[in-house]
């Protein structure tokens, strides 16, 4: 768990003194991804750089673990901290299989250990380690780069990943299938993320809570449901969009509103709902399909439901159901 | 390539010289030709290599962060100091520190140094800061960035400034004779004065081969030292 107390950074300037990051506090539990939001200067990207002791802060404690990060040593500190950054940062002098095992070496792994380390990593994110360990990086494209920054960053497997916008350069197609790999992995590596983004679909995307910056103020933590269901402020209204609604619909499942089957045994047959379908999936079936009513069925076939516009606007309208709906 | 045209070239002079007789003539001086081809090797040699030692260490240096504030100035310095000729410099030096080897080493020292101080700098420099930051945030101290990552990465441009540096240092060495340094100098200097042609060669033929062997060790050097991912020619 990462816990943030009053977190500050005053800057010196000749303008006399800046505050980047004025008093954040919040908290990251175990195996969590939290997405720091917020237009650029607004104190995400420093946030984030104090956590690894990139940047001093000025005043506030942050605890990793229940450990007060004052008490570490900061190069001790940064060699358990996985490190991800937009311009990637490969060292070019290295290898594939030298740059995943950069911070291995620093800890003194044996050259034989640090190779299987990084075979490993790379088939997890799905690069074929005989192709790719020994190319150095300005023979890989961008997403490969990527993927190999990725996995230097899980080299000695630390508990807690920074990432500073890290998908941020690649282009649309590239970055959805990084994002949906990362997920996956995710879900079976269960890392505690703090994840710097400036585009609210990429947090509403990976996020179990956006924390949204403005003027280095945490103005809203919550989950991208509540974020988007109840923006705290005008200025976070406007930064999510007002295309928030159908940005919501990614994040709850046909099965959420469903009515159990029965109900749908009466509708004509047409395409249908799958339970893990997201709702843009019903929405877009209304619209083209102009019905009140879809049917939804299991993989194998069998009706197990409907999915009712009423119960839709309900989920999406409703202030009590989205309140409930936040975990 | 370029070597073998070279080496074509040569062939054809030293053909050339054969058969107008200017061969046997230089032939003469072989005794002289061994002899001064030590001194010179002894001037090149000591003035190269603690100009390679100082200057990356100077170059390195003036990149500290530590450093910033006098940096720029001190490569300006540097500059200024190269602007000066080099027969200027050996003069100077001969001012100082009279006439024999010590002032033709020193001459050729500081000639050489700035090329290579200018170089490492540079080099340094023009590391990608978020190279840097990296590796500061995935835990290596200062040195190890700067012997993982900033030297590994500026080596191309460093080995340039090397290579530059000795050209300069084989090319001026020569003149070294002037303020009592020896070396093959003296048979090309009084060849010129005796009008002796073959006692010019004699110095001349040696001092270009040394000229292009040298650059060619170090191109080696800088070829096969240079991590392939940063090297430009190896980057087919």
């Amino acid at each position: 768990m990462i816990r943030l107390e009053a977190l500050t950074r005053v800057y010196a300037t000749p303008q006399g003194p800046v505050t980047a990051v004025d008093r954040v506090s919040l908290a990251v539990g175990d195996g969590e991804t939290c997405v720091l939001l917020g237009p650029s200067g607004c104190g995400k990207t420093t946030t984030l750089r104090m956590i690894n002791r990139l940047v001093r802060p000025s005043s506030g404690k942050i605890f990793i673990g229940g450990r007060d990060t004052d008490a570490v040593d900061p190069v001790a500190l940064r060699r358990g901290i996985g490190y991800v950054i937009q311009q990637i940062g490969l060292f070019p002098n290295m290898t594939v299989a030298e740059n995943i095992g950069v911070v291995p070496r620093l800890l003194g792994w044996a050259p034989a250990r640090r190779r299987r380390r990084a075979e490993e990593l790379l088939a997890l994110l799905a690069l074929e380690p005989a192709r790719f360990l020994d190319r150095y990086p300005n023979e890989l494209s961008g997403g490969q780069a990527q993927r190999v920054g990725v996995a230097r960053a899980l080299a000695v497997d630390p508990p807690v990943l920074l990432m500073d916008e890290p998908f941020a350069a690649l282009d649309p197609v590239n970055r959805e299938a990084i994002q949906d790999e990362f997920l996956r992995m995710q879900r079976t590596l269960r890392k505690t993320i703090l994840f710097v983004s400036h585009d609210i679909d990429e947090a509403v995307k990976m996020a179990d809570r956006i924390a949204i910056f403005r003027a280095g103020q945490l103005v809203q933590f919550a989950t991208p449901d509540t974020v988007l269901a109840h923006p705290a402020d005008d200025f976070v209204a406007g930064f999510v969009g007002s295309d928030r609604t159908l940005k919501r619909l990614r994040l709850i499942r046909v099965r959420d509103v469903m009515t159990p089957a029965g109900a749908g045994d009466a509708l004509a047959a047409g395409p249908a709902l799958a339970p893990d379908d997201d709702l843009r999936r019903a929405a877009a079936l209304f619209l083209e399909l102009g019905g009140d009513a879809l049917r939804c069925v299991d993989p194998g076939g069998r009706v197990v439901g409907c999915v009712t516009r009423a119960a839709v606007a309900a989920r999406l309208g409703g202030r009590d159901a989205a309140q409930a709906g936040a975990p | 390539m370029p070597y073998l045209v070279l080496g074509g070239i040569a062939l054809a002079i030293a053909g050339g010289l054969y058969a107008s007789g200017l061969g046997a003539d230089i032939l003469r001086y072989r005794k002289d030709i061994v002899y001064l081809v030590k001194q010179h090797l002894v001037l090149v040699g000591i003035s190269g290599a603690c100009a390679i030692v100082a200057g990356v260490g100077i170059g390195v240096g003036l990149s500290r962060p530590a450093m910033a504030r006098w940096a720029e100035g001190a490569i300006q310095a540097v500059n200024m100091v190269t602007s000066i000729p080099t027969l200027a410099k050996l003069a100077l030096m001969m001012t100082l520190l009279g006439i024999g080897a010590l002032p033709a080493i020193v001459g050729l020292w500081i000639a050489t140094l700035l090329p290579i101080i200018r170089n490492t700098y540079e080099g340094i420099r023009a590391v990608p800061a978020h190279l840097v930051d990296a590796a500061r945030a995935m835990g290596m101290g200062s040195g190890e960035i700067l012997r993982r990552v900033e030297l590994p990465n500026a080596l191309f441009v460093i080995f340039a400034g090397v290579r530059t540096a000795m050209a300069v240092n084989v090319g001026t060495a020569p003149i070294a004779f002037l303020i009592g340094g020896g070396g093959l100098g003296e048979l090309i200097f009084t060849g010129i004065d005796l009008q002796e042609h073959g006692m010019m060669l004699a110095g001349a033929i040696p001092t270009a081969l040394l000229a292009v062997v040298v650059d060619f060790l170090f191109g080696q050097a800088q070829y096969w030292l240079v991590p392939r991912g940063v090297n430009p020619l190896r980057n087919s």
